[in-house]
């Protein structure tokens, strides 16, 4: 499908404004959602939407978030488009069907607006919310603007709902950092989203019967979903969802280059930075990369050789893209906005690790933990990060593994 | 100006700070430019002194942190003025206050000799207008005054879009009361 880019209006919105406005334009069959902040606006938004008649969504405003995704899981086994949205301790209620709805292999779009977990309470970000999901089998794609707020509602559809993929996607963004922040938004028309996204595509069950039928719950032809699955079958669905998982790397370009066709603006898995003839790298995820790039621009004005990457898709996780990219620097500082407790370092940092464990030369890998409870990053903590993983690259070794930055000690 | 403009707003909870600024990321908007808006993000309070950020530039902004050394600093209660609201300041930096007082009191209240000060009445022209003290718009007005960051047409026609009716049209007269009355040091 070869469109050209379309004419784009320019829109002031705030991250959450601009995913609501995405799924607006994609008029999915069922939204449920329970309010919570900082995701809040994305609910009150889209239900100003339903309330004007402007899309044809069923708005199930449930008493939780636990039933709010029970309803997407419902729904998208009956055969509709759903959409939810979450933060923190929403996500945390949704625990046990997370895993249903990646297991049921359900295309359900979440947008999960990054904020710190309880306790002691707080309302602003930090990824431990998602970071505690990593496992469950969905998709997560972060952030780093409004624009790709919008932009990833919009193409997690088309991920998700893939038939080589079937998976649910989550579509992360930054609490307050982008949520509640006014930026300039390029926002596609109506139509050209509508055929973007398309008609949801069903899977197709041979032999139900003597006859074909689409896998969606339909009393005139019976499936059963989401069964009893002993030690007999059990494992086999799982290695099911992997393949899947695995699958959804090509699909994830596939749909980041067609959506840059119609956008101008391209998406891959992840998005590095000068980093062409780097010897040190900062790679992490989400609002803060944003930030780094300044700090790339100007440690390299001093000479040092930066650059960065920023992880969109974390799982599933680009492990070949990133060797390829890396294969030259000398040392990596990760930034983890979540920990892993009696972990040695963060998630991210964990994987990075694991990630060169085979390779014949591995740089060397520092993790910097920060930003939790919404901690802010500023410019001059990203450089004193920046300064000690080239120290960590001009000494030949890591000096010390794991630190805590912007932490009163 | 430099090529990115840091705007930080002092104010408190419930006059409307966080509109100011989304007011200018508006007018930026509409003069084809890219910017930002977002509060000091704590819990909403009435009365609790918070801050309101823009940033407006000619090119994306990929930054996503508060801002530390703004290029203007705008006090929206007078009550707020101390050497918290210049925190972070440069010479270059363009102060625009709401108050009743000499420039030579400000200084003396806010510690610094740093910055380039603006004066405004913007509680009495709020008063006057609106019939109630809130200084947001007036101050943007005075903003303008003082730094020309966008232009004065753009940010009535925001302003008018925002508030509408009756409320858009004295919004805008206190805007343009603003820009006249203000005055540097």
């Amino acid at each position: 499908m070869e469109l050209g880019v379309a004419k784009q209006e320019v829109m002031g919105l705030t991250g959450d404004e601009a995913v609501a406005y995405a799924v607006k334009q994609v008029d999915p069959d069922i939204v449920a959602a329970y309010p919570i902040t900082p995701q809040t606006i994305i609910v009150e938004r889209f239900s100003e939407y339903v309330a004007d008649g402007l899309v044809n969504t069923e708005f199930v405003p449930v008493e939780s978030e636990h039933s709010a995704l029970s309803t997407c899981v419902g729904a998208a086994a009956a055969g509709a488009r759903a959409f939810t949205a979450t933060a923190s301790q929403g996500l945390a209620l949704m625990w046990e069907i997370l895993y249903i709805a990646a297991s049921m292999r359900l295309p359900i779009v979440m947008a999960v607006v990054n904020r710190a977990l309880s306790a002691p309470i707080n309302i602003h970000c930090d990824h431990s919310d998602t970071m505690g999901a990593r496992d469950s089998g969905w998709i997560q794609l972060y952030c780093e603007n409004s624009q790709e707020a919008y932009d990833t509602t919009i193409q997690a559809w088309r991920i998700a709902e893939h038939p080589d993929v079937q998976l649910p996607v989550m579509v992360t963004l930054d609490g307050f950092v982008l949520s509640h922040t006014l930026e300039s938004v390029r926002v596609l028309p109506d139509d050209v989203v509508k055929r973007f996204v398309g008609q949801r595509r069903y899977i197709r069950v041979v032999g139900h019967e003597y006859k074909e039928v689409p896998l969606v719950l339909d009393p005139e032809n019976p499936l059963t979903l989401g069964a009893f699955g002993m030690y007999t079958h059990y494992f086999e669905y799982k290695r099911q969802q992997a393949e899947a998982m695995e699958k959804a790397k090509r699909v994830i370009e596939e749909v980041g280059r067609e959506y840059g066709g119609i956008s101008g603006r391209t998406y891959g898995l992840i998005h590095p930075y000068r980093l062409e003839d780097a010897e040190v790298a900062l790679i992490g995820l989400g609002s803060t990369m944003g930030t780094a790039k300044i700090v790339v621009d100007r440690l390299r004005q001093e000479g040092m050789k930066i650059g960065l990457i920023r992880i969109r898709s974390f799982r599933p996780f680009p492990r070949e893209e990133l060797l390829k990219s890396l294969s030259h620097v000398k040392a990596i500082g990760v930034l983890d906005r979540a920990m892993s407790f009696g972990a040695y370092g963060g998630p991210l940092f964990m994987e990075m690790r694991s990630l060169f464990y085979d390779e014949e030369s591995r740089p060397l890998i520092s993790d910097y933990i920060y930003g939790l409870g919404g901690r802010d990053m500023p410019i001059k903590l990203l450089e004193d990060v920046a300064r000690d993983v080239k120290r960590n690259a001009d000494r030949g070794r890591v000096a010390e593994p794991i630190r805590y930055v912007g932490l009163r000690e | 100006m430099p090529e990115l403009v840091e705007i930080r707003l002092h104010g408190r909870g419930g006059q409307g700070a966080w509109t100011a600024t989304n007011l200018l990321a508006m007018a930026a908007l509409r003069e084809g430019k890219y910017s930002q808006s977002f509060p000091f993000f704590g819990p909403e309070r009435g009365g609790a002194p918070i801050l309101a950020f823009a940033r407006i530039s000619d090119k994306p902004i990929d930054v996503h942190c508060m801002v530390y050394n703004p290029d203007i600093v705008a006090v929206l209660d007078p009550t707020l003025l101390g050497p918290k609201v210049v925190e972070g300041i440069k010479d270059e930096t363009v102060m625009v206050v709401n108050t009743q007082d000499p420039p030579s009191k400000v200084r003396e209240v806010l510690g610094t000799s740093r910055g380039k000060l603006w004066t405004v009445n913007a509680t009495r022209l709020a008063l006057e207008v609106i019939g109630r003290p809130i200084t947001n718009t007036a101050m943007l007005g005075a903003i303008l005054k003082a730094t020309n960051v966008v232009s004065l047409d753009s940010l009535l026609a925001v302003t008018r879009e925002r508030f509408g009716g009756e409320m858009g049209e004295k919004n805008a007269s206190v805007i343009r009361k603003a820009y006249e009355e203000a005055v540097p040091e």
